[in-house]
C-alpha cells in the first residue's frame, strides 16, 4: 500500500525559540518553533504499518540524512513521540491508515519543543522539570533493616498505578497548553510524578513537595484543557493526577493561594444558593486584601458593566435550594457550612 | 421534540444574551424547552476536583432530575456539558457509585438509574434536530462572512466521556454549521484549544495570552469573527479581550459570537433580538459584512 508521508526537516537557517524577547509581547505558542522545510515522501508498506516502519524505510532505503530517535517499537522505550498531524503521538504506535488525511501524513517535531535536527527535539525542559519536582522517595524513618523492606497496603499503591505507567516520551509536555505560553510551567509529566511521590506512604517529604508544587509554575498554573489526558499514549492521564495533587495541597492546609480561594468561594455558592455567583467569584478567588490583583480586574469589570453583561446584582437561589443544602451537609466535607 | 433543558450558570449570570438567544431559536428548531430549573450548577469542575463524591451527588441529580422527565439533557455550554458527561459515564457504568449517589440524593424526591443522555445543543442539531430541519428555518444566509470555530476544551476532551470516538464527527459539527449557513469556516489551529479561562484568577496575564493568541491568529488568518458553543470561552474571549490585547500589545478587536446568535442571525432575527449590542467586543464588524446594524 502506497502511503505518503509529509516531514519537517531541520532548517539550519531556522531562528529558535531564544530570539523571540519578551519585549515582542506573546508570540502563538506555534510560533515559536524554527522554520521548517517540508520534504514529502512516497513509501510501499503493509496497509497495518505504522508511522514509524515509514520513517525507518525513508530512512534506510530514501534518504539516509533524516533524522529519527527510536529504539523498542513497541510504544515502551518512548523515544519516538512527535508532532503527528499536529499533535504528540508516538510514532511506533500510530497506524499511518488511520493518520492519512487527504492522501498524506504529515510528522515533526513539537514546536514547543527545541530542535536538534528533523524528527529529533531537545529533551531539556522536559528533563529539567522532571528533575525540579525531586522524582525519587525520600525516606521514612525508621529505615528498614538490611535485609528487610518497606512495606506497604497494596490499597496504598493503586492510587498511583496509573502513573508508575509513564514512559517520560514527552507527548504530554509538548501539547500542554499552559506549557505553550509558560515555560515555567512544571508541565503535566512532571505534576503527575510529583503526586506519585506525595501520595507514596513511603516518603517523608510530602509537606515540603506539596508547598514546592503550590508555588508558581506548578499545580495552579494548569489550565485544565485535558489534551495531556487526551495525547498520554500510556493512559497516565496527567491531569487527573494534578488534580489529586491540588486536593492533597488543599487538604494539608496549602490554602493561602487563589486556587483555594476559588475553590472555596465556588463551593459556598453552589452550597447557599444552587448557583454559582460570578459577582462575587472574581473578587474572593482573588483575594479582598490583593489591591494589586482586585485593580487588575477592575477594567474587565468595567468593561463588562458598560455591556450590559455584570450578573444580577441580587443573586438569586435556585428553587429547591434546601436539596442541595442537604446534600452538601451530607457529603460537603469542608465545605459543609 | 422535549429536552430537558439546561442552561448553566453563565448564561444566567454573565452572559444573559446566551440564554435569550438560545431561547429564541428553540422554536423554528422545534425544540420544546422543559428547563431544569431546580438543578444545581455542575461545580464546573472545581469542586469534582475537590470534592468528587459531592460533585457526584449534585450531578447526579441534575441527571435524575432530566431522567424523570423522560427527556435527554439539552446544554447551551461546553463547560456543563464536559463536567455533565464525564459524571455520567462514570455514574452509567459504575453502579456501585450510582447507588452511593442514590443513598444521598434518594430522599430528596429523585434517584438516578443511569439512563440519561446529555447532549449539547451543537451535537443535537446534528443527530436529533437534522440539517434538513436547521435548511428550513434559514431565511439569511450569512454569505461573505468568515468565521472561525472556537470549541472549547471540554467538549473535545477526553473523548473517552465525550462519545467522540463514537462519533468522531462531533468534532467537525462548528465548521459544518458555519458552511451550512452561508459563511466560510476559518482554519486555524487555535480552533480546539483552550481559551485559558480556568486559569484567570490564578495566572491572570497567561491566561490573557492564552486566549488572545488564538484570536490574533484567527484573525490573521481572515476571520471576521469567531463563534463558540461555550460561554466560559466567551467571557475570555469577548469579555478580557481589551485586556488581552494590552497584554499582548496588539490590536484584536474580533468579535466572539454564540453558537446560538449565529443560528438565530440566520433564522433572520435581528442583532438586537440575540443581545448582540451587549458584548465587549462590538459586533458591528461583523455585522456590517451581511448588511445589518447592531
Amino acid at each position: 500500500m502506497q502511503f505518503t508521508i509529509e516531514i519537517g526537516r531541520y532548517n539550519p537557517e531556522g531562528k529558535y525559540s531564544d530570539a523571540v524577547s519578551r519585549e515582542e509581547g506573546y508570540p502563538p505558542p506555534w510560533d515559536k518553533a524554527p522554520p521548517r522545510r517540508y520534504q514529502t515522501y512516497t513509501v510501499d508498506l503493509p496497509e497495518h504499518a505504522v508511522v514509524l516502519d515509514g520513517l525507518i524505510a525513508i530512512r534506510e532505503y530514501q534518504d539516509e540524512s533524516l533524522a529519527v530517535r527510536c529504539a523498542c517499537r513497541s510504544a515502551i522505550c518512548g523515544s519516538c513521540a512527535m508532532w503527528i498531524n499536529g499533535h504528540a503521538h508516538l510514532a511506533c504506535k500510530s497506524k499511518l491508515q488511520e493518520f492519512t488525511k487527504n492522501g498524506k501524513t504529515r510528522v515533526e517535531s513539537p514546536p514547543s519543543m527545541p530542535v536538534v535536527r528533523d524528527l529529533v527535539w531537545g529533551m531539556d525542559p522536559f528533563w529539567q522539570k522532571h528533575h525540579a519536582v525531586t522524582p525519587w522517595l525520600e525516606p521514612k524513618q525508621p529505615m528498614p533493616g538490611p535485609r528487610e523492606e518497606y512495606r506497604v497496603p497494596n490499597a496504598a499503591m493503586e492510587n498511583l498505578i496509573q502513573e508508575v505507567s509513564c514512559i517520560s516520551c514527552g507527548c504530554c509536555l509538548m501539547d500542554c497548553e499552559s506549557f505553550a505560553i509558560n515555560d515555567q510551567f512544571l508541565g503535566p509529566h512532571a505534576l503527575a510524578k510529583a503526586y506519585r511521590y506525595a501520595a507514596d506512604p513511603r516518603d517523608a517529604t510530602v509537606q515540603q513537595r506539596l508547598d514546592h508544587d503550590g508555588h508558581g509554575g506548578g499545580i495552579w498554573d494548569c489550565t485544565h484543557c485535558y489534551e495531556c489526558v487526551q495525547q498520554c499514549p500510556k493512559g497516565v492521564a496527567p491531569l487527573d493526577q494534578i488534580l489529586k495533587l491540588r486536593k492533597m495541597a488543599v487538604d494539608a492546609g496549602f490554602t493561602k493561594n487563589p486556587g483555594t480561594r476559588h475553590a472555596d468561594a465556588f463551593a459556598e455558592s453552589v452550597r447557599d444558593s444552587g448557583r454559582l455567583n460570578e459577582l462575587t467569584l472574581m473578587p474572593k478567588s482573588t483575594g479582598f486584601f490583593n489591591i494589586v490583583g482586585q485593580l487588575q480586574t477592575l477594567p474587565s469589570a468595567i468593561n463588562m458593566l458598560r455591556a450590559g453583561k455584570l450578573p444580577p446584582i441580587v443573586h438569586h437561589k435556585i428553587p429547591g435550594v434546601q436539596r442541595i443544602k442537604t446534600i452538601f451537609q451530607r457529603v460537603g466535607g469542608r465545605f459543609k457550612k | 421534540m422535549k429536552v430537558a433543558f439546561y442552561p448553566g450558570c453563565v448564561s444566567k449570570g454573565a452572559c444573559p444574551e446566551l440564554y435569550v438567544s438560545a431561547k429564541a431559536i428553540a422554536e423554528p428548531l422545534g425544540l420544546e424547552l422543559e428547563e431544569l430549573t431546580e438543578a444545581p450548577c455542575t461545580g464546573a469542575g472545581v469542586l469534582s476536583e475537590q470534592n468528587p463524591e459531592l460533585a457526584d451527588s449534585l450531578n447526579g441529580l441534575t441527571l435524575a432530575m432530566a431522567e424523570s422527565k423522560g427527556a435527554d439533557v439539552m446544554t447551551i455550554c461546553s463547560t456543563c456539558q464536559g463536567v455533565l458527561s464525564n459524571h455520567n459515564y462514570h455514574l452509567q457504568r459504575d453502579a456501585a457509585r450510582r447507588e452511593k449517589v442514590n443513598a444521598t440524593i434518594g430522599d430528596q424526591g429523585y434517584r438516578y438509574g443511569g439512563k440519561a443522555k446529555v447532549k449539547h445543543l451543537l451535537w443535537m442539531l446534528f443527530e436529533d434536530i437534522g440539517l434538513d430541519r436547521i435548511r428550513g428555518a434559514i431565511k439569511r444566509k450569512l454569505t461573505g462572512l468568515k468565521i472561525a470555530p472556537f470549541y472549547g476544551c471540554y467538549i473535545l476532551r477526553p473523548e473517552e466521556y465525550l462519545g467522540l470516538r463514537e462519533r468522531p464527527e462531533r468534532k467537525t459539527y462548528l465548521e459544518q454549521l458555519i458552511t451550512l449557513v452561508g459563511a466560510e469556516p476559518v482554519e486555524y489551529r487555535g480552533a480546539t484549544k483552550c481559551c485559558g479561562f480556568p486559569m484567570l484568577t490564578f495566572n491572570r496575564e497567561k491566561s490573557l495570552a492564552m486566549g488572545g493568541s488564538h484570536i490574533v491568529e484567527a484573525k490573521e488568518k481572515g476571520a471576521d469573527m469567531l463563534v463558540t458553543p461555550c460561554p466560559l470561552c466567551h467571557l475570555n474571549l469577548d469579555g478580557q479581550q481589551p485586556d488581552a490585547a494590552k497584554v499582548l500589545r496588539k490590536d484584536i478587536g474580533v468579535p466572539i459570537f454564540h453558537l446560538p446568535q449565529l443560528l438565530g442571525l440566520a433564522f433572520g432575527f435581528s442583532p438586537a433580538e440575540l443581545r448582540l449590542n451587549h458584548h465587549v467586543v462590538p459586533t458591528a464588524s461583523a455585522l456590517e459584512k451581511v448588511e445589518l446594524k447592531v
